[in-house]
């Protein structure tokens, strides 16, 4: 009996607490999305609600009016993809590497790689190495180069290469084939799940990206669809120099609330349409990530 | 990279005979080499470059005379930093809600992952489990835009919400934006909301992993739920919780830069509770443009951080000898 109370207790109190912290975490996203479709002036009136009020699609018509986030979600594609591939490429090889046991200085290198974790030169010197040094300043390659070989995300990747049977390799290279052979037809194919989550993680760095675009980019083709929401949401004045504000301003009420919100939908998309796919992966890699250590 | 890797060990003796065989070495494993060079010259350029600009600290930087030119100063950006009050602020908001971030989170990853795993609808479970991670993938910058939705003093839900129920009138709107005393608890559900559910799945792996015949003893001894939770679940945790506690203590010297800049931004009434040492170097290089000064606080920073870490490992190590970070 005392059991059975007992049960329906937990039962009660998992399903609850679960059903109400889904709640809280979806709740923000409604509001965007009903606020995004509500009419300015009523939002002005009684602030944003669940519902949308007095729907209007206002809103999405003004952001679409010019190619300002045309043109950062072409950026941000852009150096997503590029960049992704990229530092696939280098923290793979770099991993393989390093994983190889017949390879001499692998222990130094990965000391090499792992100190970085411990001790940085902080923000300034970086950034001073990038803008007046290197002169990435306004260039693309910016949002790339800096973050090229994430120190987890290689040796995530290397413990991941070692749990592979060297006999692979050795056959392969008996039979003539070279390391760089080996990594791209043996390792990556056998890799997939692991190339997968550091390949995702990567590329949400990319995407999620706004950091880099405050210190090094002023050029306004460049911004990054992260970068240009912070413009949207702190720069009031921001908003009024954007060429779609000024169509706006014939109907006399600047739809500056309800614009935030849908420059948020628009952005917030994509990630919602790649989710499932994200999930997948993201929480299998945190396992082995884990559990390897 | 070869020089760089020469360089390491340079020791002026034996260096030619290490040459030779360091050579030799290239020689055989040169596709090795080829694949490594990449990784190895981003992380010279990168990461080890910058620690060489660590002379700035100690400087009176002036861009027109570059790094190498600029006046020292010895340890003058550091006095100055350390005479000011700022830097007691700096770094107990830093600590103090890191420690609070990583005592919540803790809390509620683990308490979802429980529940989690004593839900049976896997339906249920699957729905949840989705909705409770999905918000570590929004970036803080998006999160900004929902604090917006939620906290305007205008046009924001939570104002409309209680003045539809009467709690406050017209013009009584909670002023969320200069009321710094209210965001350490909005930065920690901010925080929640965002990583508790992410941070579950490792919870919720290290339970799935716990042997099955445990609990089946202790239910034919006939224990009940409650006390399989207690008493096999939580303390089979316990070594996943020291050592990501102890994990998250060695990076309690850095602030959240992206998450408390993208929130906060340049708004100076709340910098008594959330100014954090990476958000006022960032301001101090943005709005100051003071070089030298940034780098000094970056470098206080980066040894304080080092000198915890080795005090977190040293704990972990003792802990459990297989789970110390290095």
């Amino acid at each position: 009996m005392k059991n059975s109370l007992e049960n329906k207790a937990i039962d009660t109190f998992s399903y609850l607490f679960m059903a109400l912290f889904s709640i809280f975490c979806i709740v923000p996203f409604i509001l965007i999305l009903s606020s995004s479709l509500s009419d300015e002036k009523a939002v002005q009136l009684t602030g944003f609600a669940l519902i949308p009020k007095h729907f209007s699609l206002t809103a999405y018509e003004v952001i679409f009016q010019d190619n300002t986030i045309f043109t950062a979600y072409k950026t941000t594609i852009i150096f997503t993809v590029v960049g992704t591939i990229l530092c696939m490429i280098v923290t793979s090889a770099m991993a393989y590497a390093l994983s190889v046991k017949t390879f001499t200085h692998r222990n130094k290198i990965a000391f090499f790689v792992y100190f970085t974790m411990l001790f940085s030169g902080g923000l300034i010197p970086s950034y001073l190495l990038i803008s007046k040094y290197l002169g990435l300043s306004d260039n693309i390659l910016v949002y790339i180069l800096p973050g090229l070989v994430n120190p987890f995300n290689m040796f995530l990747l290397r413990n991941f290469f070692k749990q592979i049977p060297d006999s692979l390799a050795e056959s392969a290279k008996i039979d003539g084939a070279n390391d760089i052979y080996i990594l791209f037809k043996i390792i990556l194919p056998l890799a997939k799940p692991a190339m997968a989550t550091i390949g995702l993680f990567y590329g949400l760095g990319f995407w999620n990206e706004w950091f880099t675009a405050t210190l090094f980019i002023d050029n306004k083709d460049l911004y990054s669809l992260q970068y240009l929401i912070m413009k949207v949401m702190r720069e009031v004045d921001f908003m009024y120099q954007l060429d779609y504000m000024q169509g706006a301003t014939v109907s006399y009420v600047l739809p500056r609330n309800t614009v935030r919100m849908s420059t948020a939908v628009v952005t917030v998309g994509p990630i919602i349409f790649v989710y499932p796919f994200l999930q997948k992966y993201f929480v299998k890699g945190l396992v082995v990530g884990a559990v390897k250590g | 990279m070869n020089v760089a890797l020469s360089n390491n060990k340079a020791d002026s003796v034996v260096m030619k005979k290490k040459k030779k065989t360091f050579l030799s070495d290239v020689k055989q494993n040169f596709y090795l080499y080829l694949l490594v060079f990449p990784g190895v010259l981003y992380f010279v350029i990168f990461q080890y470059l910058p620690m060489v600009g660590i002379i700035v600290a100690f400087q009176d930087f002036n861009v027109m005379k570059g790094l190498f030119h600029s006046e020292f100063v010895g340890l003058k950006n550091f006095q100055y930093f350390f005479t000011s009050k700022d830097w007691l602020v700096v770094t107990w908001n830093t600590v103090y809600l890191n420690l609070l971030f990583l005592f919540t989170g803790l809390f509620f990853s683990i308490l979802i992952a429980l529940v989690l795993s004593e839900i049976n609808s896997k339906y249920f479970k699957k729905v949840t489990q989705s909705v409770v991670i999905l918000p570590h993938f929004i970036s803080w910058t998006l999160v900004s835009m929902f604090v917006f939705a939620l906290l305007s003093t205008e046009v924001g839900f939570i104002n409309a919400v209680l003045k539809t129920l009467g709690f406050i009138q017209e013009g009584q709107e909670i002023n969320f934006y200069s009321n710094p005393s209210l965001w350490v608890g909005i930065l920690i559900v901010l925080k929640i909301w965002k990583g508790a559910g992410f941070g579950s799945v490792i919870y919720l792996a290290a339970i799935a992993g716990i042997d099955q015949e445990i609990y089946e003893a202790a239910k034919i001894d006939g224990a009940s739920r409650m006390q399989c939770i207690t008493k096999i679940t939580l303390p089979q945790l316990k070594t996943t919780v020291v050592l990501l506690t102890l994990f998250g203590i060695g990076g309690i010297f850095y602030g959240d830069l992206g998450m408390i800049y993208a929130i906060v931004g340049d708004n100076p009434f709340l910098y008594e509770t959330t100014d954090v040492i990476d958000t006022y170097v960032f301001r101090m290089l943005r709005q100051m443009n003071d070089i030298s000064m940034s780098a000094a606080i970056g470098l206080y920073q980066s040894l304080v951080g080092l000198v915890i870490v080795f005090i977190a490992n040293y704990f972990a190590k003792k802990y459990d000898s297989d789970s110390a970070i290095f």
